[in-house]
């Protein structure tokens, strides 16, 4: 357990969250997480990312297509899966998400997002 | 990730111009880019110089209507090229015009041209979804334009040799993200057909640049119209 959460503290893992985030997220979802009118939800001050909190590392990894509803807003539209992504990752770039822009969450580990990986479809 | 394609040429283009044009003893006016043809006059006369125009399109908007290059007679107008599924570049690309929309949007001088690259997905009504979605519903000079509105099997290759026209590339590529490669080049085109002026909606500067280069051609075609249509 330890030695699978050392990486994170890792210099070389400094900031990886929000590196992520800018390569594979901002683009559409904005460089503050603002969304774009109703075609892409925001990430900034979404419900949904505690309603479903346990959910988001699978839908990071699979993507989402369809209907999503966000703050009461439905949005339809493609989102591309990470499949690439390893737990360590993912896990750097929920934590980096759901505490920016006014977001605050607990910390999520390494160890918590694996086990909610083997819940992906 | 972000593929950005044929830049060479245009920043080749966008130099030649810049040096060759006319001087004028009025504001700063500007270049036309693109390819330039010389024509000697059967009289003898001065040679006229003959400037390249975007082709002639023929297109169905978000409502059903049919739009060509009449549609932007007397208008200048910005074209751009997405997809409505596109997870790569689009949003950031819609987002920057939707700003230049938010500035310049009620100029009767201006349009906006938004052209699908998938035809085959991008149907009048998803398109139609998709402008009500970017709260463009309503607004009446932001065409979001497909060549497939009949489902011609032509309307892909029709649109990237349109795109090819506005010096934007687009090309189908598996690697890319939703299967498209392009680049987020915004084209303005004036009143008369010419490209004016070319900006890389993923760069800040560029956009900045639009928005400061922008209002010199609408001055431009203020004083190319009749005063009486001036009002």
């Amino acid at each position: 357990m330890v030695a699978l959460m050392l990486p994170a503290c890792f210099p070389v893992n400094k900031n990886q969250g929000e590196r992520l985030y800018v390569d594979h997220c901002s683009s559409c979802h904005g460089g503050e997480g603002q969304g774009l009118a109703r075609l892409i939800p925001p990430l900034a001050g979404a419900d949904y990312l505690a309603l479903h909190r346990a959910e988001l590392p699978c839908l990071l990894r699979n993507g989402q297509k369809g209907h999503i509803v966000v703050n009461g807003i439905s949005y339809n539209n493609v989102m591309p899966g990470e499949k690439g992504m390893s737990p360590a990752q993912l896990t750097n770039l929920l934590n980096y998400i759901e505490n920016s822009w006014g977001n605050k969450s607990k910390p999520r580990t390494i160890r918590e997002v694996e086990e909610q990986l083997q819940a992906c479809r | 990730m972000l593929k950005r394609l044929f830049l060479l040429p245009v920043l080749a283009a966008s130099l030649f111009t810049s040096c060759t044009e006319p001087g004028s003893d009025t504001a700063a006016r500007l270049p036309i880019l693109g390819e330039r043809d010389v024509r000697p006059r059967a009289d003898g006369g001065p040679a006229d110089t003959i400037f390249a125009t975007v082709p002639a399109f023929k297109l169905t908007d978000q409502s059903g209507k049919v739009i060509t290059n009449q549609t932007f007679a007397g208008k200048a107008y910005i074209a751009d090229f997405f997809f409505a599924t596109c997870p790569g570049i689009c949003p950031k690309m819609q987002a920057e015009l939707l700003k230049v929309y938010a500035k310049y949007g009620q100029d009767p001088r201006l349009a906006f041209l938004s052209h699908t690259i998938d035809p085959a997905h991008d149907t009048i009504p998803v398109l139609r979804d998709y402008a009500d979605r970017l709260g463009m519903g309503a607004a009446k000079n932001w065409y979001f334009a497909t060549t497939g509105a009949k489902g011609e099997p032509t309307a892909k290759d029709s649109v990237f040799q349109l795109a090819r026209a506005y010096y934007t590339a687009a090309e189908p590529d598996k690697q890319a993200p939703g299967g498209f490669a392009h680049n987020g080049t915004f084209a303005l085109v004036d009143d008369q057909g010419h490209i004016r002026g070319l900006y890389d909606s993923l760069n800040e500067q560029e956009v900045a640049r639009l928005m400061t280069e922008l209002p010199i051609l609408l001055d431009e075609i203020k004083s190319r119209q009749p005063a009486v249509a001036r009002q």
